[in-house]
């Protein structure tokens, strides 16, 4: 018998090649002005066929997403234009088609897999926290899991409390796995098409409330690079933070808070993992007051650990405590009037900020 | 309208080699030559010395737990030579060690594994096998999933063999699996060894059903149950059902009804529930014992060359010990290895100051700086 070898460090090939996009300065992306108007989920759907059009490794798989157009229209005439072998209608079993793409993915294909609804993502608990995010690692450097798990996420407009998740919360607290929540068409577009691209497994939050909302979007495919915040807007009085549909909160709360002569920093993180910290910090700086508001519960929530990392990095710069604008402590109501009062809306940030200025 | 009967079905049972070591010569035509029946014998033997030399190691201290394949090689080792090394995938849970071997996994790797070590799930180049899995069932999934990237690339043939216990198809992602597999017709081969016990939890209380083999019925999965421990019928058996699943014929289900004659692991101690008598008649059913009987009924075998093969496993076994403990531990700092791709400035950071700190988790940190260098 001969000598064994070491055991050395190389992907498998099985996985195949990934080529990521090149990432270009925030200013040198395409304008976010102009006159294409879409809706959310088109922006959507059209990062997803462009890259459909040229990674023929790609392909969609969930409930409805073929002969119904999605649930939510998010993949209205894909079917038409892939066909029913890259545009998949699956049984109805996330532990099954999540964990099925899991082997597809290390075998070379490109899966993006939509949940319905993140709150279904719950019954593939195992393949998407336990499998994915971990298949690198256990397997010693050898299989990347590239795979894009997308859906609505948090609360969808009265639809009670066990079809409400905002997972965000618990899942970001698993290493190994990356995560977007866009909150407007432009950066959903953006997003999604790196979600696409990327080696590691990528989860894609959108939301039910936000699919309609219109702005322009360039017809050609763009890539905004995980890890960096968007300025949405310019103030020194204080910073708020926040990602996915409360990040347009903010921006209400800072309207309002102009008439008063105060004027937020606001920033869309836009991925929390990864967090980009440099630049809370950066405009921390300056304002030296922070809110951040997070459509997830309070108790362990993102909006805790931004809260940590901030006073790990920046607590000289703080001249008041940090402030989390959270939902309430409860599962999400059902009522319409308690589930606005249970979600951050534009009036609990306003109060949070001027409770943090007005120190 | 009268009551009609929609669906029938039956399970048939395949055993082509007693435990006596008689062959039945009709259906035995076409699957193994006597040097094939050798080299496998040789494979089982080879196996079931490493499962004795892990359990001392573990005894030891010198592993982790390790779960024993003794009295179950002959799913491992008929099954792996029907199907294609080198195009086939294995995707394994943990107790089909041989087969992993005939695939071309260096022995070593598995110990190393088991001593606690992701770099023995890391495949050599050419390896078509993913890491054990010891979730149950959820590696199913991965199977179909595998086994249909194969059907969506055209890839010509090529097909996937899972293995899991008769305790994994109590699991969803079982359901899931099968389902799928089903629907999307995938080159797929589900292979349950069926060992009669989960841990402590025997067949009967694990399942209603007479077979597992039944299970798959109800998916449109053809199915069939084999005696496990016979080498022949589990090489006939997977042969057919991997050129059903080239052919374009989509999943087919073995049950290997077999037994596991050792603890579940070494973190077990089966006396507790096992009648001594149940395990006694398993014994007899050893498939190393009959295998021996039949090539000693047909010449090819003998003591002399049984006392060399016996010396041949120990030495080789005792090589493979000594590689897997030569591979120098990973250092601390390597634990950030493979979490992405690319790994981020967080988890940089990260490393950096576990260098210098044991709490921090970024160096710019006040206070932490100071300490003197770690790892
Ligand atoms: C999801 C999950 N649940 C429980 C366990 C604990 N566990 C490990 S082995 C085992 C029994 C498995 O029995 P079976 O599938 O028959 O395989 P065998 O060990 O008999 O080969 C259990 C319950 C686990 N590893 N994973
Ligand atoms: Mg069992």
């Amino acid at each position: 018998m001969t000598t064994l070898p070491m055991i050395e460090s190389k992907i498998h090939p099985a996985v195949g090649e990934w080529e990521l996009p090149e990432f270009v300065a925030e200013h040198e992306l395409p304008s976010r002005e102009g006159d294409r108007i879409i809706q959310y989920r088109e922006a959507l759907r059209e990062a997803m066929s462009h890259e459909m059009r040229n990674d023929e490794r790609v392909f969609l798989i969930g409930e409805e997403v073929a002969e119904y157009n999605g649930a939510y229209k998010v993949s209205q005439g894909m079917l038409d234009e892939f066909g029913p072998k890259r545009i998949i209608d699956s049984p109805i079993s996330e532990n099954g088609f999540a964990g099925m793409c899991i082997g597809a993915a290390m075998a070379g294909l490109r899966p993006i897999v939509e949940f319905m609804s993140w709150s279904f993502s719950l019954v593939a608990a195992d393949p998407i926290l336990n499998n994915a995010p971990k298949m690198l690692y256990m397997s010693g450097g050898q299989w990347g899991c590239p795979i894009v798990f997308r859906g609505n996420d948090g609360a969808g407009g009265q639809l009670g409390s066990t079809h409400s998740w905002c997972v965000e919360g618990m899942f970001s607290n698993v290493p190994g796995l990356k995560m977007a929540i866009p909150s407007n068409p432009y950066d959903a577009k953006g997003l999604l098409a790196t979600a696409i691209r990327d080696p590691d497994p990528v989860f894609f939050l959108e939301s039910e409330r936000m699919l309609g909302d219109k702005a322009h979007v360039p017809e050609e495919q763009y890539y905004i690079p995980f890890g960096r915040a968007r300025k949405t807007r310019e103030g020194d009085a204080c910073t708020l933070v926040s990602w996915g549909r409360p990040a347009n909160f903010c921006l209400d709360a800072a309207e309002k808070l102009a008439e008063d002569g105060i004027e937020c920093d606001v920033l869309d993180m836009r991925t929390i993992r990864p967090l980009d910290m440099d630049a809370i910090v950066d405009s921390l700086k300056k304002t030296n007051r922070v809110v951040v508001v997070d459509q997830s519960w309070p108790f362990g929530s993102v909006a805790s650990e931004v809260v940590s990392q901030i006073c790990e990095h920046a607590f000289d710069h703080l001249d008041h405590q940090p402030v989390r604008v959270n939902t309430r402590d409860v599962p999400t109501p059902y009522a319409k009037g308690l589930e606005y009062e249970y979600l951050p809306n534009p009036e609990r940030i306003a109060e949070a900020v001027r409770g943090v200025v007005n120190a | 309208m009268p009551i009609r009967t929609v669906y029938e079905a039956k399970i048939e049972h395949m055993q082509i080699l007693d435990e006596d070591g008689n062959l039945d010569k009709k259906l035995a035509k076409g699957t193994l030559t006597d040097n094939q029946v050798i080299h496998l014998y040789e494979q089982m033997r080879i196996c079931r010395e490493l499962d004795e030399v892990a359990f001392k190691l573990q005894r030891s201290g010198r592993m982790g737990t390790y779960p024993q394949n003794k009295g179950q090689e002959a799913n491992a080792v008929g099954s792996a030579l029907a199907m294609k090394k080198g195009t086939d995938w294995i995707v394994p849970a943990y107790r089909e060690n041989a087969a992993l071997f005939m695939h071309g996994l260096p022995m070593h790797y598995v110990l190393v594994y088991w001593m606690g070590d992701e770099r023995g799930s890391k495949m050599p180049d050419g390896v078509n096998i993913t890491p054990l899995s010891v979730p149950i069932g959820t590696h199913m999934l991965h199977a179909t999933g595998i086994a249909w990237a194969h059907k969506i690339r055209k890839d010509k043939d090529a097909a996937v063999i899972t293995y899991f216990g008769d305790g994994a198809t109590s699991e969803g992602d079982f359901h899931g699996a099968m389902n799928f597999a089903a629907t999307q017709q995938v080159p797929l081969v589900f292979y349950c060894q069926n060992n009669q016990w989960a841990i402590s939890v025997p067949r009967e209380r694990q399942m209603k059903s007479e077979t597992v083999a039944q299970k798959a019925l109800a998916y449109g999965i053809p199915t069939m149950q084999v005696d496990g421990n016979d080498i022949f019928a589990v090489y006939k058996a997977t042969k057919e059902a991997r050129a059903r699943a080239v052919k374009g014929g989509g999943p087919t289900f073995i049950e290997g009804v077999t037994y596991r004659l050792g603890d579940h692991t070494t973190a077990d101690d089966a006396r507790r529930y096992r009648d001594p008598k149940e395990v006694e008649a398993w014994v007899a059913k050893d498939p190393l014992i009959r295998t021996r009987l039949y090539l000693e009924s047909v010449g090819k075998w003998d003591d002399k060359k049984q006392k060399t093969l016996e010396e041949q496993a120990k030495k080789i076994t005792a090589e493979v010990v000594r590689t897997a403990e030569e591979i120098e531990a990973p250092h601390a700092s390597d634990m950030f290895d493979s979490m992405y791709a690319e790994l981020p400035p967080q988890l940089i950071k990260q490393r950096e100051t576990m260098r210098t700190s044991s709490i921090g988790q970024n160096p710019e940190q006040a206070g932490l700086k100071a300490s003197p260098e770690r790892v």
